[in-house]
C-alpha cells in the first residue's frame, strides 16, 4: 500500500520546522534589522523585486517602515515559543491528571473527568478571549488562558490509555510485587502510554500556534511593539488594498509552519502507530 | 450430458503487491452442472474464495483476471459489462458469505436489505415475496420481523436471514463461501440442511466453499479440492473421500476427526501454504509431500484418472 | 427514543451546564482587579460613581451571593445593561444573534457539502489523484489561519476582481424588511430576490473562510471511516446482491460512514464558533463575534461574559443534539 505522504515530504516539513526553530533561536543574528526601527521614510516600501524595492529589506517594510523579514524572524519566536511551552505545561498537567483519573479511579476520576467535561462544554477559542479580556494581553497571560484548556487533550488520552493499561499484566505483576501506586503510574503506565501523547502533542502545537496568533490578529494577545505574526496580519489590513505583503507575508509564515508541523506530525503518528496506516 | 450452467476454463487471478504479483488463482477449471451441488475444499490462501470472486464479477483492485474464461447459461462473465454484470450478480448468480453477523448492514432493517434485492432486480410485489422467502427458511413472524433490525435476530436467524436474501430472486446458483465457520455445530448443521432443502426444492446448484471435508461428505455431489491457486484433485465425492490420490487431500482427510473410526489419529499437515509469490515451477505442494519424489519439482500436468476423476500428482 | 431517556440524558447535562455557568461567573470575578475600577478607568470617574457602578453590577456582595444572583438573572435571560449600549445585554445581543447563526449555518453547510462528498469520492478511488489532492487539500485547510485566509480572498475576490462585496452582510440598497432579523429568511418572506441575491453574496467569502478548516477535517473523518466500511462484508454482500453503486455508496457505507463524521462535526463546531469571532472581524460582519470583540476593548464586561456564556451552551447543546442524531443513525445504540 502506497503512503499517501512520501517520506520526502515529512523530511521537508521536518527541515523546516528546523530552520524556523533555528531563525526563532538565533534572531538578533540572522534579522537583518531591527524589528522595532521605524522610518516612516520607508513606510509601506514593496518587496525587493517590486519597483522601488530595496534588497535591503527583501520583503518589503509595514506601515511605520520596519522591516517585514526581521518582524517575521522575531515572530516565530512568539510563535514557537507560545506553541511549546503550551503544550509541554499542558502535557505534564494532563498527563498527571489522566495517569490519576484513569488509575486511581473513584472520587479522582469523577472531579477530574467532571472538570473536562465542563471545559470540553467551551469552544478553545471563546474560552481563551473571555480569560484574555479579563487577564489583559501579554505573553504570560496568553500562556495561561491557552493553557488552562488545553490540558484537557492530553489529559483525555491518557485518561483513556491508562484505563486500558490499568489491565495489563505488567500492571497486575507490579501490583503483585507491591509496588506503590505512583510508581506503577510513572515507572510502569507512563512509559508504556508515551508514543500517544508525542503525537498528540506534536498535532497540537500546530494548533496552539494558530491560536496565538488568531489571539494576536484580534489585538489581545501579544501587544506592540513586540512583532506577532498574528498583529502583523491585523496591522496590513489596513492597508491590503495599497500593500498587500505587509499581511500577506507574515500569514504565509504561519501557513508555512503549521503545514510543517502537521506535516512532520503525521509522520511522527505514522512511525509510531503503525494502526493508523491507511 | 448435459450443459454445464457454469464453466470456468483455465482462470488465472493475480494481486500486484509491492513486492510482485500474488498468483491467487493458477489455471483453475471445472464446471458445475444443473441442479449439482460442488464442494471447494482447501485451507484459507488455497484461492477457492478468490475464484468465486471472479465468478461473481468482485475482483477489485489491485486484483484482476489475467487469463481464463468463465462462462455462465452461456454468457461469457469475463470482461461483461458492469451494468450486464449487475443484473445477473444476485438474480442468477447468489452468495452467502461466512459470517452473517458481519455481512447484514447493522445500519438498515433486514426488510430493507431483502426488499431491495428484488427490486434491484425488478422483481414486483417484493414485500409479499420478503416475507415468503423469510418464511421458508424458517424465521418466524416473518412479517412483524422487518422492521428489525440485525442486532435484534439471533446468530442463527441472522444466518437464516442471509440465506433468504442471496436466494430471495431464485438463484440458478448459489454460491455459499464457508458457511459453516462462524457458527456453533446445531445451527451450522440448520443451515446446510435448509440449503440443501432448498436446494431441490428450487433446483438449483450449490457451490459449496468450505475446509470441511465433513461437510463436503454429507452435501457435495462432486468436489475439487484446491491448493495454493491450483485444483490438485477433482472428482465424485464418494470417489475422492473413498480412496484419495493426492497427498494433499490424504492429508485433508487425516486431519479431520473420523466419526466411523475414533480410533485413528488426527493428524495435521505439516507446514505452510506456501507463498504465491515467485512459486517454484514444480508441484506446489511439494515443501511439505511426505511423498516427495525428485520429478515432483516439475511442472506437473492435471491428468484424468477414471471416470470424470482428474489428479494432479506424478504419483498417479 | 423514549421520552424518559431523553429526560435522562438532559439531566445528565445540567452538571456541565451548572459548571460551564460557574467558570463564565468566575472568568470576569475572580481575576485581579476591580472589575468597576477597570470598567471606569479611562472615563475620569470619581471614586463615587465608581463605587456606584459596584453597588449596580453587585461587587460590593460575597461571592456566593453574587453568584446567586448572577444565576438567577441569567436563568431567565437578564445579563444586565449593556455599558455603552445603555440598554440590556441581553436585547443587544439578540439583535447580533441571527447574522452570527445565519453566517455559522452557512460555514456549517458549506463545510459538509464539501467535506462528505469528497471524503467519500478520495476513499473510494483510494491512492488516486483525486485522493492525493484531496488529502494535500486537507492538511492545507487545517493549517491556514483563517483570519489570514479570508484576507486573501478579499484581495482576490472582492478588491482585484470586484466579483463580491468587501464588508458586511448586505448593501443598504438592498436590506429586505425585518421580519425575522435572518437576513436570507427575511428576502425570501419578502419575495426579495435581489436581497436575496445580495445576501448570499456577502455570505460567501465568509462561509468559506469560516468552514473551510473543519471541512478539511471532516473530509479526512469521512475518508477514513469510509475507508474502514467500504472493507466491510456487508459491502461485498451488498455487491453479491447486484445492488447499484449509488445504493451502496449512498446508502449502505455512508449511512455507517457518517457516524463518526457526525460525532466529530459536533466537536468540531467549536472551531466554527470561536472562528466568529476572527472571521467577523475581517469581513465587518455585524453578528455576535465582533460585538464580543468590540466590547472586549470597550470594556464591555457583563456582554463579554453573556456571549461568552451563550456561545458555551449553544456549544454543549449543539454536542447535544449531535449525540441524539447519532443514537437514531446507529439503531445499535437505540434503545
Amino acid at each position: 500500500m502506497k503512503r499517501l505522504l512520501p517520506g520526502r515530504l515529512a523530511q521537508a516539513a521536518a527541515l523546516t520546522v528546523l530552520a524556523f526553530v533555528l531563525l526563532a533561536a538565533c534572531a538578533p543574528l540572522v534579522a537583518p534589522h531591527d524589528p522595532a526601527d521605524t522610518d516612516l521614510f520607508r513606510r509601506l516600501q514593496p518587496p525587493a523585486w517590486m519597483v522601488n524595492g530595496d534588497w535591503s529589506y527583501p520583503l518589503g517594510c509595514d506601515a511605520l517602515g520596519r522591516d517585514i523579514l526581521s518582524r517575521i524572524i522575531y515572530g516565530a519566536q512568539v510563535s514557537i515559543f507560545i506553541g511549546v511551552v503550551v503544550v509541554l505545561i499542558a502535557t505534564v498537567i494532563g498527563v498527571m491528571a489522566g495517569l490519576a483519573a484513569g488509575y486511581l479511579r473513584g472520587w479522582v476520576d469523577r472531579v477530574i473527568s467532571g472538570l473536562v467535561d465542563i471545559l470540553l462544554g467551551f469552544p478553545y477559542l471563546i474560552f481563551a478571549v473571555g480569560l484574555m479580556a479579563m487577564m489583559g494581553p501579554g505573553v504570560l497571560n496568553m500562556v495561561l488562558a491557552l493553557a488552562y484548556k488545553e490540558w484537557v487533550v492530553p489529559c483525555r488520552v491518557v485518561r483513556g490509555e491508562t484505563l486500558a493499561a490499568r489491565e495489563t499484566e505488567y500492571v497486575e505483576a507490579a501490583r503483585a510485587i507491591g509496588a506503590s501506586g505512583l510508581t506503577i503510574m510513572l515507572g510502569e503506565i507512563l512509559p508504556n502510554i508515551l508514543s500517544p501523547v508525542i503525537v498528540v502533542a506534536t498535532v497540537r502545537i500546530a494548533q496552539v500556534i494558530i491560536l496565538e496568533a488568531s489571539l494576536s490578529f484580534l489585538g489581545l494577545g501579544v501587544q506592540p511593539p513586540t512583532a506577532s505574526w498574528g498583529s502583523m496580519v491585523a496591522d496590513g489590513r489596513a492597508f491590503i488594498l495599497d500593500a498587500w505583503w505587509v499581511s500577506t507575508f507574515p500569514g504565509l509564515a504561519i501557513l508555512l509552519l503549521v503545514l510543517s508541523i502537521n506535516v512532520a506530525s503525521q509522520a511522527v503518528r505514522d512511525a509510531l502507530d503503525p494502526r493508523l496506516h491507511d | 450430458m448435459t450443459e454445464p450452467l457454469l464453466e470456468i476454463t483455465d482462470l488465472r487471478v493475480a494481486f500486484h503487491a509491492r513486492h510482485g504479483k500474488v498468483r491467487a488463482v493458477d489455471g483453475v477449471s471445472l464446471t458445475v452442472a444443473p441442479g449439482e451441488c460442488l464442494g471447494i475444499v482447501g485451507e484459507s490462501g488455497s484461492g477457492k474464495s478468490v475464484t468465486f470472486a471472479a465468478v461473481m464479477g468482485l475482483i477489485r483492485p489491485p486484483g484482476r483476471i489475467e487469463a481464463g474464461r468463465i462462462r455462465f447459461a452461456g454468457r461469457d462473465l469475463v470482461g461483461l459489462d458492469a451494468a450486464s454484470y449487475r443484473q445477473l450478480r444476485g438474480r442468477d448468480i447468489a452468495m452467502t458469505l461466512q459470517d452473517a453477523q458481519t455481512s447484514l448492514n447493522p445500519a438498515l432493517t433486514v426488510g430493507t436489505q431483502i426488499i431491495e434485492v428484488l427490486a434491484a432486480h425488478g422483481e414486483g410485489n417484493a414485500r409479499a415475496r420478503a416475507v415468503e422467502m423469510m418464511t421458508m427458511v424458517g424465521i418466524p413472524a416473518a412479517e412483524r420481523r422487518l422492521g428489525d433490525y440485525p442486532h435484534q435476530f439471533s446468530g442463527g436467524m441472522r444466518q437464516r436471514m442471509m440465506v433468504a436474501i442471496a436466494l430471495s430472486c431464485r438463484p440458478k446458483l448459489l454460491i455459499a463461501d464457508e458457511p459453516t465457520t462462524a457458527l456453533d455445530v446445531t445451527i451450522q448443521a440448520q443451515v446446510l440442511e435448509l440449503i440443501a432443502s432448498i436446494r431441490a426444492k428450487l433446483g438449483m446448484s450449490v457451490v459449496l466453499i468450505t475446509h470441511d471435508l465433513g461437510v463436503v461428505a454429507d452435501y457435495c455431489d462432486r468436489v475439487a479440492v484446491m491448493y495454493a491457486g491450483q485444483i490438485v484433485e477433482a472428482g465424485r465425492t464418494a470417489d475422492i473421500i473413498g480412496s484419495p490420490r493426492h497427498p494433499y487431500t490424504e492429508g485433508l482427510l487425516a486431519s479431520v476427526p473420523d466419526l466411523h473410526n475414533l480410533d485413528r489419529p488426527i493428524r495435521p499437515i505439516e507446514g505452510q501454504v506456501p507463498d504465491l509469490i515467485d512459486l517454484p515451477p514444480g508441484c506446489r505442494f511439494l515443501p511439505r509431500c511426505p511423498k516427495a519424489r525428485p520429478d515432483c519439482a516439475k511442472p506437473v500436468p492435471m491428468r484424468a484418472v477414471g471416470e470424470g476423476r482428474n489428479v494432479r500428482c506424478v504419483l498417479t | 427514543m423514549s421520552p424518559s431517556l431523553l429526560l435522562h440524558r438532559l439531566l445528565q447535562l445540567l452538571p456541565v451546564l451548572l459548571g460551564v455557568t460557574v467558570i463564565v461567573f468566575g472568568m470576569m470575578s475572580l481575576t485581579p482587579g476591580d472589575p468597576a475600577e477597570t470598567m471606569l478607568a479611562n472615563q475620569n470617574a470619581t471614586p463615587a460613581q465608581i463605587a456606584t457602578l459596584r453597588h449596580d453590577m453587585g461587587l460590593d456582595r460575597s461571592l456566593p451571593v453574587r453568584f446567586a444572583s448572577f444565576l438567577t438573572h441569567a436563568v431567565q435571560g437578564d445579563f444586565g445593561q449593556s455599558l455603552f449600549h445603555h440598554r440590556p445585554v441581553a436585547a443587544v445581543i439578540a439583535e447580533r444573534l441571527p447574522a452570527t447563526v445565519e453566517l455559522s449555518a452557512a460555514a456549517l453547510l458549506f463545510s459538509l457539502l464539501l467535506a462528505i462528498p469528497l471524503g467519500v469520492i478520495a476513499a473510494v478511488h483510494r491512492g488516486g489523484l483525486l485522493d492525493r489532492l484531496a488529502t494535500v487539500g486537507s492538511l492545507f485547510g487545517v493549517s491556514l489561519p483563517g483570519f489570514w485566509f479570508g484576507i486573501l480572498l478579499l484581495l482576490v475576490f472582492a478588491v482585484d476582481f470586484r466579483l463580491l462585496p468587501v464588508s458586511g452582510a448586505i448593501d443598504y440598497a438592498s436590506q429586505p424588511p425585518t421580519i425575522t432579523g435572518f437576513l436570507i429568511l427575511d428576502s425570501l418572506l419578502a419575495l426579495r430576490l435581489d436581497s436575496l441575491g445580495n445576501a448570499l453574496a456577502h455570505l460567501l467569502l465568509p462561509a468559506i473562510t469560516l468552514g473551510l478548516p473543519m471541512a478539511a477535517i471532516l473530509m479526512r473523518v469521512t475518508r477514513a471511516s469510509m475507508l474502514e466500511v467500504l472493507r466491510q462484508d456487508y459491502i461485498t454482500f451488498a455487491e453479491a446482491k447486484g445492488l447499484s453503486r449509488a445504493r451502496i455508496l449512498g446508502l449502505h457505507a455512508l449511512k455507517n460512514a457518517l457516524l463518526p463524521t457526525i460525532t466529530v462535526a459536533a466537536i468540531e463546531t467549536g472551531s466554527l464558533l470561536g472562528g466568529n469571532m476572527v472571521v467577523e472581524t475581517v469581513f465587518g460582519w455585524p453578528g455576535l463575534g465582533r460585538l464580543v470583540v468590540e466590547s472586549i476593548f470597550a470594556r464591555n464586561y457583563p456582554l463579554v461574559q453573556a456571549a461568552v456564556l451563550l456561545y458555551a451552551l449553544t456549544y454543549v447543546l449543539v454536542n447535544f443534539c449531535a449525540d441524539l442524531l447519532y443514537t437514531v443513525l446507529n439503531p445499535r445504540v437505540r434503545m
